[in-house]
Protein backbone atom coordinates (compact mmCIF):
# COMPACT_ATOMS: atom_id res chain seq x y z
CA UNK A 1 0.00 0.00 0.00
CA UNK A 2 1.46 3.16 -1.01
CA UNK A 3 1.43 6.57 1.45
CA UNK A 4 -1.29 8.30 1.54
CA UNK A 5 -0.75 11.64 -0.83
CA UNK A 6 -1.01 14.94 1.16
CA UNK A 7 -0.96 18.15 0.03
CA UNK A 8 2.14 19.03 2.02
CA UNK A 9 4.90 15.79 2.58
CA UNK A 10 3.84 13.83 5.92
CA UNK A 11 6.43 15.22 8.54
CA UNK A 12 4.93 18.62 9.01
CA UNK A 13 3.57 20.17 12.53
CA UNK A 14 0.64 18.20 13.88
CA UNK A 15 -1.77 20.07 15.36
CA UNK A 16 -2.75 18.92 18.93
CA UNK A 17 -5.80 20.37 20.80
CA UNK A 18 -4.54 23.27 23.38
CA UNK A 19 -3.99 21.68 26.86
CA UNK A 20 -6.90 23.79 27.69
CA UNK A 21 -9.59 22.02 25.60
CA UNK A 22 -10.07 26.07 24.19
CA UNK A 23 -9.91 24.14 20.20
CA UNK A 24 -10.98 20.85 20.94
CA UNK A 25 -14.11 20.83 19.34
CA UNK A 26 -12.81 22.48 16.29
CA UNK A 27 -10.25 19.52 15.76
CA UNK A 28 -12.81 17.28 16.62
CA UNK A 29 -15.50 18.62 14.14
CA UNK A 30 -12.61 18.10 11.31
CA UNK A 31 -12.08 14.64 11.91
CA UNK A 32 -15.58 14.38 11.44
CA UNK A 33 -15.74 16.66 8.03
CA UNK A 34 -17.20 19.31 9.52
CA UNK A 35 -16.23 22.81 9.54
CA UNK A 36 -17.26 24.10 13.49
CA UNK A 37 -17.45 27.59 14.00
CA UNK A 38 -18.15 29.46 17.61
CA UNK A 39 -20.89 31.07 17.51
CA UNK A 40 -22.31 33.36 20.07
CA UNK A 41 -25.55 31.89 22.24
CA UNK A 42 -26.47 35.37 23.79
CA UNK A 43 -25.63 37.58 21.30
CA UNK A 44 -25.33 35.52 18.04
CA UNK A 45 -22.23 36.68 16.53
CA UNK A 46 -19.78 34.45 14.96
CA UNK A 47 -15.98 34.31 16.31
CA UNK A 48 -12.98 33.22 15.23
CA UNK A 49 -10.12 32.05 16.40
CA UNK A 50 -11.41 30.79 19.12
CA UNK A 51 -11.34 32.44 22.46
CA UNK A 52 -13.32 31.44 25.70
CA UNK A 53 -15.25 34.69 25.90
CA UNK A 54 -17.59 36.27 22.64
CA UNK A 55 -15.63 39.52 22.09
CA UNK A 56 -19.21 41.48 20.91
CA UNK A 57 -21.17 41.14 24.23
CA UNK A 58 -18.39 39.15 26.93
CA UNK A 59 -20.79 36.27 27.49
CA UNK A 60 -18.69 33.01 28.48
CA UNK A 61 -21.26 31.13 26.55
CA UNK A 62 -20.13 30.12 22.70
CA UNK A 63 -21.36 27.29 20.94
CA UNK A 64 -19.55 24.99 18.07
CA UNK A 65 -21.35 25.62 15.28
CA UNK A 66 -20.80 23.53 12.08
CA UNK A 67 -20.83 25.81 8.74
CA UNK A 68 -21.16 24.83 5.13
CA UNK A 69 -17.63 24.96 4.35
CA UNK A 70 -17.79 27.61 1.17
CA UNK A 71 -16.14 31.04 1.53
CA UNK A 72 -13.76 33.30 -0.87
CA UNK A 73 -10.09 33.92 -1.06
CA UNK A 74 -9.47 36.73 0.83
CA UNK A 75 -5.43 36.92 0.67
CA UNK A 76 -2.66 34.17 -0.45
CA UNK A 77 0.88 33.92 -0.44
CA UNK A 78 3.10 31.18 -2.78
CA UNK A 79 5.70 29.87 -0.21
CA UNK A 80 9.16 29.53 -2.19
CA UNK A 81 11.77 28.95 0.35
CA UNK A 82 11.40 25.72 2.74
CA UNK A 83 11.21 26.87 6.05
CA UNK A 84 11.07 23.05 7.43
CA UNK A 85 13.24 20.07 6.58
CA UNK A 86 10.47 18.34 5.12
CA UNK A 87 9.36 21.21 2.52
CA UNK A 88 12.80 20.64 0.71
CA UNK A 89 12.19 19.83 -2.75
CA UNK A 90 8.42 20.69 -2.12
CA UNK A 91 7.80 24.05 -2.87
CA UNK A 92 6.38 26.15 -4.03
CA UNK A 93 3.02 25.73 -2.47
CA UNK A 94 0.05 28.29 -2.11
CA UNK A 95 -1.45 29.46 1.33
CA UNK A 96 -4.84 30.68 1.14
CA UNK A 97 -6.61 32.80 3.31
CA UNK A 98 -10.50 32.02 3.34
CA UNK A 99 -13.06 34.59 4.27
CA UNK A 100 -16.81 32.75 4.99
CA UNK A 101 -19.74 35.00 4.43
CA UNK A 102 -21.81 32.25 5.77
CA UNK A 103 -20.56 32.75 9.18
CA UNK A 104 -20.19 36.46 9.68
CA UNK A 105 -16.75 36.78 6.97
CA UNK A 106 -14.52 34.66 9.59
CA UNK A 107 -11.43 33.84 7.88
CA UNK A 108 -10.08 30.47 7.60
CA UNK A 109 -6.06 29.23 6.57
CA UNK A 110 -5.89 26.45 4.29
CA UNK A 111 -2.92 25.43 1.51
CA UNK A 112 -4.79 26.24 -2.33
CA UNK A 113 -5.53 22.62 -3.65
CA UNK A 114 -4.39 22.09 -7.65
CA UNK A 115 -1.33 23.48 -9.41
CA UNK A 116 1.35 25.45 -7.16
CA UNK A 117 1.50 27.99 -10.39
CA UNK A 118 -1.91 28.58 -10.63
CA UNK A 119 -3.08 32.16 -10.98
CA UNK A 120 -5.02 32.91 -7.79
CA UNK A 121 -7.53 35.51 -7.81
CA UNK A 122 -8.59 37.71 -4.56
CA UNK A 123 -12.60 36.79 -3.99
CA UNK A 124 -12.34 33.26 -6.08
CA UNK A 125 -14.86 31.07 -4.90
CA UNK A 126 -13.59 28.04 -3.03
CA UNK A 127 -14.69 24.89 -0.98
CA UNK A 128 -13.52 22.99 2.10
CA UNK A 129 -11.87 19.69 0.90
CA UNK A 130 -10.45 17.74 4.42
CA UNK A 131 -6.91 15.83 4.28
CA UNK A 132 -7.21 12.99 6.92
CA UNK A 133 -4.41 11.80 8.33
CA UNK A 134 -5.19 8.48 10.00
CA UNK A 135 -1.53 6.99 10.30
CA UNK A 136 -0.20 9.33 12.91
CA UNK A 137 -1.22 8.84 16.60
CA UNK A 138 -3.59 10.65 17.54
CA UNK A 139 -4.89 11.18 13.79
CA UNK A 140 -6.00 14.64 13.04
CA UNK A 141 -7.79 15.83 10.14
CA UNK A 142 -6.57 19.53 7.91
CA UNK A 143 -8.76 21.40 6.14
CA UNK A 144 -7.76 22.50 2.61
CA UNK A 145 -9.45 24.64 -0.39
CA UNK A 146 -9.81 24.16 -3.86
CA UNK A 147 -11.67 26.64 -6.01
CA UNK A 148 -14.55 25.66 -7.26
CA UNK A 149 -16.56 27.31 -10.82
CA UNK B 1 -20.47 53.49 34.68
CA UNK B 2 -17.39 56.13 34.40
CA UNK B 3 -16.70 57.42 30.97
CA UNK B 4 -13.59 56.45 29.23
CA UNK B 5 -11.13 59.75 28.30
CA UNK B 6 -11.24 60.41 24.74
CA UNK B 7 -8.65 61.31 22.37
CA UNK B 8 -9.09 64.75 23.03
CA UNK B 9 -9.08 64.53 26.82
CA UNK B 10 -5.79 63.45 26.32
CA UNK B 11 -4.25 66.18 24.12
CA UNK B 12 -5.91 69.11 25.81
CA UNK B 13 -5.11 70.08 29.07
CA UNK B 14 -2.97 67.56 30.48
CA UNK B 15 1.01 67.53 30.99
CA UNK B 16 0.85 64.00 30.56
CA UNK B 17 3.49 64.14 27.84
CA UNK B 18 7.38 62.80 27.35
CA UNK B 19 8.02 65.73 24.75
CA UNK B 20 10.70 67.26 25.65
CA UNK B 21 11.26 65.63 28.89
CA UNK B 22 14.01 63.52 28.12
CA UNK B 23 16.64 63.24 25.82
CA UNK B 24 18.63 60.43 23.91
CA UNK B 25 22.35 60.82 25.05
CA UNK B 26 24.20 58.29 23.99
CA UNK B 27 24.83 55.42 21.61
CA UNK B 28 26.27 52.72 20.68
CA UNK B 29 27.28 48.71 19.04
CA UNK B 30 28.65 46.39 18.94
CA UNK B 31 30.64 44.88 15.90
CA UNK B 32 27.82 44.07 13.45
CA UNK B 33 28.04 40.48 12.51
CA UNK B 34 26.46 37.54 10.39
CA UNK B 35 24.36 35.20 12.34
CA UNK B 36 26.00 33.19 14.18
CA UNK B 37 29.02 34.87 13.61
CA UNK B 38 29.55 36.54 16.34
CA UNK B 39 32.58 35.63 18.75
CA UNK B 40 31.12 36.48 21.72
CA UNK B 41 28.68 35.14 24.12
CA UNK B 42 25.16 37.07 23.75
CA UNK B 43 25.38 38.67 27.19
CA UNK B 44 28.98 40.27 26.10
CA UNK B 45 27.59 41.73 23.39
CA UNK B 46 24.94 43.17 25.52
CA UNK B 47 27.64 44.64 28.08
CA UNK B 48 30.00 45.44 25.12
CA UNK B 49 27.37 47.60 23.58
CA UNK B 50 25.86 48.95 27.09
CA UNK B 51 29.62 50.09 27.79
CA UNK B 52 29.87 51.70 24.29
CA UNK B 53 26.73 54.14 24.69
CA UNK B 54 28.00 55.09 28.52
CA UNK B 55 31.47 56.29 26.13
CA UNK B 56 29.42 57.73 23.73
CA UNK B 57 28.19 60.04 26.26
CA UNK B 58 30.85 60.57 28.66
CA UNK B 59 29.06 58.89 31.45
CA UNK B 60 30.30 56.50 34.04
CA UNK B 61 28.33 53.08 33.80
CA UNK B 62 27.51 53.36 37.15
CA UNK B 63 25.69 56.35 36.57
CA UNK B 64 23.26 53.70 35.07
CA UNK B 65 19.79 52.83 37.46
CA UNK B 66 17.41 51.44 34.72
CA UNK B 67 17.30 49.22 31.50
CA UNK B 68 14.48 48.40 29.22
CA UNK B 69 14.29 46.21 26.34
CA UNK B 70 11.70 44.07 24.13
CA UNK B 71 10.94 40.95 22.55
CA UNK B 72 12.11 38.48 25.99
CA UNK B 73 15.30 40.20 25.19
CA UNK B 74 17.49 36.91 27.30
CA UNK B 75 20.12 39.85 29.48
CA UNK B 76 18.30 40.34 32.28
CA UNK B 77 18.69 43.79 33.92
CA UNK B 78 19.15 42.47 37.29
CA UNK B 79 22.18 40.23 35.73
CA UNK B 80 23.33 43.24 34.15
CA UNK B 81 23.30 45.71 37.10
CA UNK B 82 25.08 43.24 38.77
CA UNK B 83 27.43 42.35 36.64
CA UNK B 84 28.35 46.02 35.67
CA UNK B 85 28.42 47.01 39.68
CA UNK B 86 25.42 49.36 39.37
CA UNK B 87 25.18 50.75 42.64
CA UNK B 88 21.19 50.99 42.51
CA UNK B 89 18.89 49.17 40.17
CA UNK B 90 15.91 51.58 39.86
CA UNK B 91 13.78 50.51 37.00
CA UNK B 92 13.59 47.26 34.87
CA UNK B 93 11.46 46.70 32.25
CA UNK B 94 10.45 44.38 29.24
CA UNK B 95 7.54 45.47 26.69
CA UNK B 96 5.43 42.49 25.65
CA UNK B 97 5.02 41.22 21.97
CA UNK B 98 7.75 39.88 19.81
CA UNK B 99 9.20 40.69 16.69
CA UNK B 100 10.67 44.30 16.46
CA UNK B 101 7.47 46.02 17.02
CA UNK B 102 8.58 46.96 20.62
CA UNK B 103 11.52 48.90 19.49
CA UNK B 104 10.42 52.20 19.73
CA UNK B 105 8.36 51.40 22.77
CA UNK B 106 11.12 50.13 24.97
CA UNK B 107 12.58 53.92 24.15
CA UNK B 108 9.25 55.49 25.08
CA UNK B 109 9.10 53.14 28.51
CA UNK B 110 12.38 54.33 29.38
CA UNK B 111 11.52 58.06 28.86
CA UNK B 112 8.63 57.48 31.15
CA UNK B 113 10.09 56.17 33.97
CA UNK B 114 12.56 59.50 34.14
CA UNK B 115 9.58 61.46 33.52
CA UNK B 116 7.76 59.73 36.49
CA UNK B 117 10.78 59.63 38.62
CA UNK B 118 11.20 56.32 38.42
CA UNK B 119 15.06 56.43 37.53
CA UNK B 120 17.47 59.10 36.00
CA UNK B 121 19.55 56.85 33.54
CA UNK B 122 18.16 53.92 31.56
CA UNK B 123 19.58 52.17 28.85
CA UNK B 124 17.50 50.74 25.99
CA UNK B 125 19.42 47.53 24.72
CA UNK B 126 19.04 44.94 22.69
CA UNK B 127 21.39 41.70 22.07
CA UNK B 128 21.21 38.81 19.42
CA UNK B 129 23.61 36.31 18.99
CA UNK B 130 21.15 33.89 16.91
CA UNK B 131 23.67 31.18 16.09
CA UNK B 132 23.82 30.34 20.40
CA UNK B 133 19.90 29.99 20.04
CA UNK B 134 17.05 29.21 17.74
CA UNK B 135 17.01 31.66 14.47
CA UNK B 136 13.84 33.90 13.75
CA UNK B 137 13.41 32.41 10.23
CA UNK B 138 13.46 29.05 10.51
CA UNK B 139 10.62 26.20 11.94
CA UNK B 140 11.57 25.21 15.65
CA UNK B 141 11.81 21.69 15.88
CA UNK B 142 8.35 20.81 17.42
CA UNK B 143 6.41 17.59 16.38
CA UNK B 144 3.37 18.85 17.50
CA UNK B 145 2.31 22.41 17.56
CA UNK B 146 -1.34 23.95 19.35
CA UNK B 147 -3.25 27.21 19.54
CA UNK B 148 -2.70 29.60 17.16
CA UNK B 149 0.38 27.51 15.28
CA UNK B 150 -1.78 24.79 15.45
CA UNK B 151 -3.98 26.85 12.34
CA UNK B 152 -0.85 27.82 10.63
CA UNK B 153 2.06 25.53 10.69
CA UNK B 154 0.57 22.56 9.17
CA UNK B 155 -0.26 24.34 6.56
CA UNK B 156 3.51 25.43 6.02
CA UNK B 157 2.40 29.05 6.99
CA UNK B 158 5.84 28.90 9.69
CA UNK B 159 8.12 31.88 9.74
CA UNK B 160 7.48 35.53 9.74
CA UNK B 161 7.96 36.22 6.38
CA UNK B 162 5.21 33.72 5.55
CA UNK B 163 3.04 35.24 8.50
CA UNK B 164 2.82 38.71 7.05
CA UNK B 165 3.32 38.05 3.05
CA UNK B 166 -0.73 37.45 2.61
CA UNK B 167 -1.08 41.36 4.67
CA UNK B 168 1.07 42.95 2.18
CA UNK B 169 -0.39 40.99 -1.00
CA UNK B 170 -3.78 42.20 0.26
CA UNK B 171 -2.70 45.51 0.65
CA UNK B 172 -1.03 45.74 -2.75
CA UNK B 173 -3.73 44.10 -4.34
CA UNK B 174 -5.97 46.48 -3.01
CA UNK B 175 -4.29 49.67 -3.93
CA UNK B 176 -2.93 48.13 -6.94
CA UNK B 177 0.98 48.55 -6.04
CA UNK B 178 3.44 47.13 -8.64
CA UNK B 179 6.68 45.60 -7.39
CA UNK B 180 9.05 48.52 -8.04
CA UNK B 181 7.72 49.78 -4.48
CA UNK B 182 9.30 46.75 -2.70
CA UNK B 183 12.20 46.93 -5.07
CA UNK B 184 12.97 51.08 -4.35
CA UNK B 185 12.51 50.18 -0.59
CA UNK B 186 15.53 47.59 -0.33
CA UNK B 187 17.50 49.37 -2.62
CA UNK B 188 17.70 52.70 -0.64
CA UNK B 189 18.52 50.25 2.08
CA UNK B 190 21.59 48.47 0.33
CA UNK B 191 22.39 52.21 -1.12
CA UNK B 192 22.97 54.04 2.30
CA UNK B 193 24.60 50.59 3.73
CA UNK B 194 27.74 51.24 0.77
CA UNK B 195 28.80 54.72 2.87
CA UNK B 196 28.68 52.99 6.26
CA UNK B 197 31.50 51.04 7.22
CA UNK B 198 29.37 49.28 10.15
CA UNK B 199 26.79 47.47 7.67
CA UNK B 200 27.42 43.86 6.99
CA UNK B 201 26.73 44.88 3.57
CA UNK B 202 29.07 47.59 3.03
CA UNK B 203 30.90 47.18 -0.09
CA UNK B 204 28.31 44.50 -1.44
CA UNK B 205 25.96 46.74 -3.35
CA UNK B 206 22.67 46.10 -4.75
CA UNK B 207 21.74 46.48 -8.47
CA UNK B 208 18.34 46.60 -9.59
CA UNK B 209 19.02 43.96 -11.75
CA UNK B 210 19.74 41.83 -8.97
CA UNK B 211 16.71 42.13 -6.50
CA UNK B 212 14.10 41.13 -10.04
CA UNK B 213 16.30 38.22 -10.66
CA UNK B 214 16.46 37.47 -6.75
CA UNK B 215 15.13 34.03 -5.72
CA UNK B 216 10.99 34.17 -4.36
CA UNK B 217 11.31 33.45 -0.45
CA UNK B 218 7.03 34.09 -0.77
CA UNK B 219 5.52 35.61 -2.59
CA UNK B 220 5.19 38.79 -3.11
CA UNK B 221 8.78 38.34 -1.08
CA UNK B 222 11.35 38.22 -2.84
CA UNK B 223 14.99 37.42 -1.02
CA UNK B 224 15.97 41.15 -0.72
CA UNK B 225 12.55 42.04 1.04
CA UNK B 226 13.70 40.32 3.72
CA UNK B 227 15.62 41.51 6.47
CA UNK B 228 19.19 39.76 7.39
CA UNK B 229 19.40 37.51 10.75
CA UNK B 230 22.61 39.16 12.49
CA UNK B 231 24.75 38.49 15.70
CA UNK B 232 25.42 42.17 17.53
CA UNK B 233 24.31 44.29 20.42
CA UNK B 234 22.91 48.16 20.92
CA UNK B 235 22.17 50.53 23.56
CA UNK B 236 21.11 53.73 23.90
CA UNK B 237 21.71 56.07 27.07
CA UNK B 238 18.08 58.26 27.89
CA UNK B 239 18.92 61.20 30.89
CA UNK B 240 16.40 63.87 31.74
CA UNK B 241 16.26 66.97 29.42
CA UNK B 242 18.10 69.36 32.37
CA UNK B 243 20.84 66.69 32.47
CA UNK B 244 20.95 66.38 28.85
CA UNK B 245 21.96 69.95 28.47
CA UNK B 246 25.28 69.78 29.85
CA UNK B 247 26.49 66.12 28.31
CA UNK B 248 28.97 65.29 25.75
CA UNK B 249 26.91 64.74 22.50
CA UNK B 250 24.25 67.39 21.52
CA UNK B 251 20.53 65.72 22.61
CA UNK B 252 18.32 64.23 20.46
CA UNK B 253 14.93 64.99 22.46
CA UNK B 254 12.08 62.68 22.38
CA UNK B 255 9.24 64.51 20.82
CA UNK B 256 7.08 61.38 21.29
CA UNK B 257 6.43 57.92 21.58
CA UNK B 258 3.32 55.66 20.74
CA UNK B 259 2.54 52.08 20.64
CA UNK B 260 -0.49 49.45 20.42
CA UNK B 261 -2.20 48.22 17.96
CA UNK B 262 -5.76 48.10 16.45
CA UNK B 263 -8.90 46.62 17.35
CA UNK B 264 -8.72 42.65 17.92
CA UNK B 265 -5.47 43.00 15.90
CA UNK B 266 -3.92 39.39 17.61
CA UNK B 267 -7.73 37.29 16.74
CA UNK B 268 -6.20 34.47 16.11
CA UNK B 269 -5.82 32.62 12.42
CA UNK B 270 -5.26 35.36 10.76
CA UNK B 271 -8.92 37.36 11.67
CA UNK B 272 -7.49 40.83 12.20
CA UNK B 273 -10.34 42.88 11.17
CA UNK B 274 -7.71 45.55 9.74
CA UNK B 275 -5.91 43.01 8.03
CA UNK B 276 -4.25 44.86 5.25
CA UNK B 277 -2.17 46.68 7.25
CA UNK B 278 1.25 47.14 9.35
CA UNK B 279 -0.86 48.09 12.39
CA UNK B 280 -0.09 51.68 12.49
CA UNK B 281 -3.48 53.11 12.05
CA UNK B 282 -4.25 54.12 15.44
CA UNK B 283 -0.60 54.30 16.42
CA UNK B 284 0.40 57.27 14.17
CA UNK B 285 -1.62 59.43 15.01
CA UNK B 286 -0.98 59.20 18.53
CA UNK B 287 2.46 59.68 17.99
CA UNK B 288 1.95 62.93 15.52
CA UNK B 289 -0.69 64.20 18.64
CA UNK B 290 1.95 63.83 21.00
CA UNK B 291 4.75 65.21 19.33
CA UNK B 292 3.19 68.33 18.04
CA UNK B 293 4.51 67.62 14.47
CA UNK B 294 3.32 66.39 10.90
CA UNK B 295 4.68 64.50 8.35
CA UNK B 296 6.44 67.23 6.25
CA UNK B 297 8.29 68.20 9.66
CA UNK B 298 10.16 65.05 9.20
CA UNK B 299 13.49 65.42 7.79
CA UNK B 300 14.33 61.21 7.93
CA UNK B 301 12.76 58.13 8.57
CA UNK B 302 14.21 54.81 9.60
CA UNK B 303 11.60 52.37 9.46
CA UNK B 304 12.24 48.74 10.53
CA UNK B 305 12.06 46.85 7.61
CA UNK B 306 11.23 42.94 8.73
CA UNK B 307 9.79 42.82 5.09
CA UNK B 308 9.83 45.59 2.30
CA UNK B 309 6.27 45.79 2.29
CA UNK B 310 5.77 45.99 6.05
CA UNK B 311 8.02 49.35 5.44
CA UNK B 312 5.55 50.05 2.45
CA UNK B 313 2.59 49.99 4.86
CA UNK B 314 4.30 51.95 7.84
CA UNK B 315 4.77 54.79 5.74
CA UNK B 316 1.81 55.11 4.16
CA UNK B 317 0.04 54.50 7.51
CA UNK B 318 2.29 57.46 9.10
CA UNK B 319 0.88 59.62 6.31
CA UNK B 320 3.95 60.51 4.25
CA UNK B 321 1.63 59.37 1.05
CA UNK B 322 -1.94 57.85 0.12
CA UNK B 323 -1.29 53.84 -0.76
CA UNK B 324 -2.30 54.78 -4.32
CA UNK B 325 0.46 57.13 -4.62
CA UNK B 326 2.92 54.29 -3.59
CA UNK B 327 3.66 53.53 -6.94
CA UNK B 328 4.68 56.91 -7.54
CA UNK B 329 6.60 57.94 -4.14
CA UNK B 330 8.54 55.03 -3.85
CA UNK B 331 11.45 55.34 -6.32
CA UNK B 332 14.86 55.20 -5.18
CA UNK B 333 15.55 58.54 -5.87
CA UNK B 334 13.05 59.70 -3.58
CA UNK B 335 14.00 57.10 -1.01
CA UNK B 336 18.06 58.12 -0.42
CA UNK B 337 20.17 60.49 1.41
CA UNK B 338 21.07 63.71 0.88
CA UNK B 339 18.49 64.53 -1.42
CA UNK B 340 15.40 62.34 -1.56
CA UNK B 341 11.65 63.24 -0.32
CA UNK B 342 12.19 61.26 2.24
CA UNK B 343 15.50 60.00 2.98
CA UNK B 344 14.34 56.10 4.21
CA UNK B 345 17.10 53.86 6.53
CA UNK B 346 19.93 55.83 6.01
CA UNK B 347 22.53 53.07 7.52
CA UNK B 348 20.83 50.67 5.49
CA UNK B 349 18.52 49.65 8.51
CA UNK B 350 17.68 46.42 8.80
CA UNK B 351 18.05 44.83 5.36
CA UNK B 352 21.94 46.07 4.75
CA UNK B 353 23.55 47.51 7.73
CA UNK B 354 22.22 44.65 10.78
CA UNK B 355 19.03 43.63 11.99
CA UNK B 356 19.66 44.71 15.17
CA UNK B 357 16.02 43.69 15.83
CA UNK B 358 15.90 46.95 14.66
CA UNK B 359 17.53 49.25 17.40
CA UNK B 360 20.38 49.92 14.97
CA UNK B 361 17.37 52.15 13.71
CA UNK B 362 17.05 54.39 16.82
CA UNK B 363 20.77 55.08 16.79
CA UNK B 364 20.95 55.98 13.33
CA UNK B 365 18.15 58.52 14.08
CA UNK B 366 20.22 59.89 17.06
CA UNK B 367 23.17 60.38 14.68
CA UNK B 368 21.38 61.93 11.78
CA UNK B 369 20.43 64.78 14.15
CA UNK B 370 23.78 65.14 15.19
CA UNK B 371 25.21 65.32 11.68
CA UNK B 372 27.08 62.03 12.47
CA UNK B 373 25.60 60.05 10.06
CA UNK B 374 27.42 58.16 7.05
CA UNK B 375 24.52 59.05 5.04
CA UNK B 376 23.57 62.61 6.67
CA UNK B 377 20.52 64.30 5.75
CA UNK B 378 21.55 67.94 6.09
CA UNK B 379 19.84 70.24 8.61
CA UNK B 380 17.60 67.40 9.90
CA UNK B 381 15.71 68.59 12.34
CA UNK B 382 13.05 65.83 13.09
CA UNK B 383 13.94 61.97 13.00
CA UNK B 384 11.57 59.48 12.66
CA UNK B 385 11.89 55.20 14.15
CA UNK B 386 9.17 53.07 13.09
CA UNK B 387 9.47 49.82 15.06
CA UNK B 388 8.32 46.01 13.54
CA UNK B 389 5.27 46.64 11.15
CA UNK B 390 2.76 43.74 11.19
CA UNK B 391 3.43 42.40 14.36
CA UNK B 392 0.85 43.71 17.65
CA UNK B 393 1.92 45.77 19.55
CA UNK B 394 3.92 48.22 17.16
CA UNK B 395 5.44 51.43 18.10
CA UNK B 396 7.18 54.18 16.62
CA UNK B 397 8.67 57.57 17.77
CA UNK B 398 9.91 61.00 16.64
CA UNK B 399 13.19 63.07 17.88
CA UNK B 400 13.91 65.98 17.77
CA UNK B 401 16.98 68.82 17.83
CA UNK B 402 16.67 71.37 20.75
CA UNK B 403 15.35 74.29 18.28
CA UNK B 404 11.91 71.84 17.43
CA UNK B 405 10.85 72.14 20.99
Amino acid sequence: MSAPAYYLPAGMPRPVPEPDGLDAPYWEGTRARELRVQRCRACRGWQWGPEWICHRCLAFDLTWTAVEPRGTIYSWERAHHPVHPVLRGHAPYIVALVELPLAGSVRMIGNLLGDPMQTVRMGAPVEAVFEAHDDTTPPFTLVHWRVTR
Amino acid sequence: MATVATASDRSAGTDRTIRGKVAIVGVGETAYYKHGQAPEPEIKLALQAILAACADAGIDPRAIDGFASYSNDRNDPSRLAAALGIPELRFSNMQWGGGGGGGSAAVGNAAAAITAGYADCVVVFRALAQGQFQRFGAAPPTPTVSGEAALTFPYGLISPAQRFAMRVMRFMHDHEIGPGAQRAIALASYHHAQNNPRAVMHGRPLTPEAYDESRWIVEPFRLFDCCMENDGAAALVLVSAERARDMRQRPAYLLGVAQGSEYRNAARGHNAPTYASSSFTTVAPRLYAMAGVTPKDVSVVQSYENFTGGVLMSLVEHDFFAADEANEFLTLENLIAPTGRLPLNTSGGNLAECYMHGLELQIEAVRQLRGQSSNPVPGARVAMVISGPMVTPVSSMLIGTEDVL
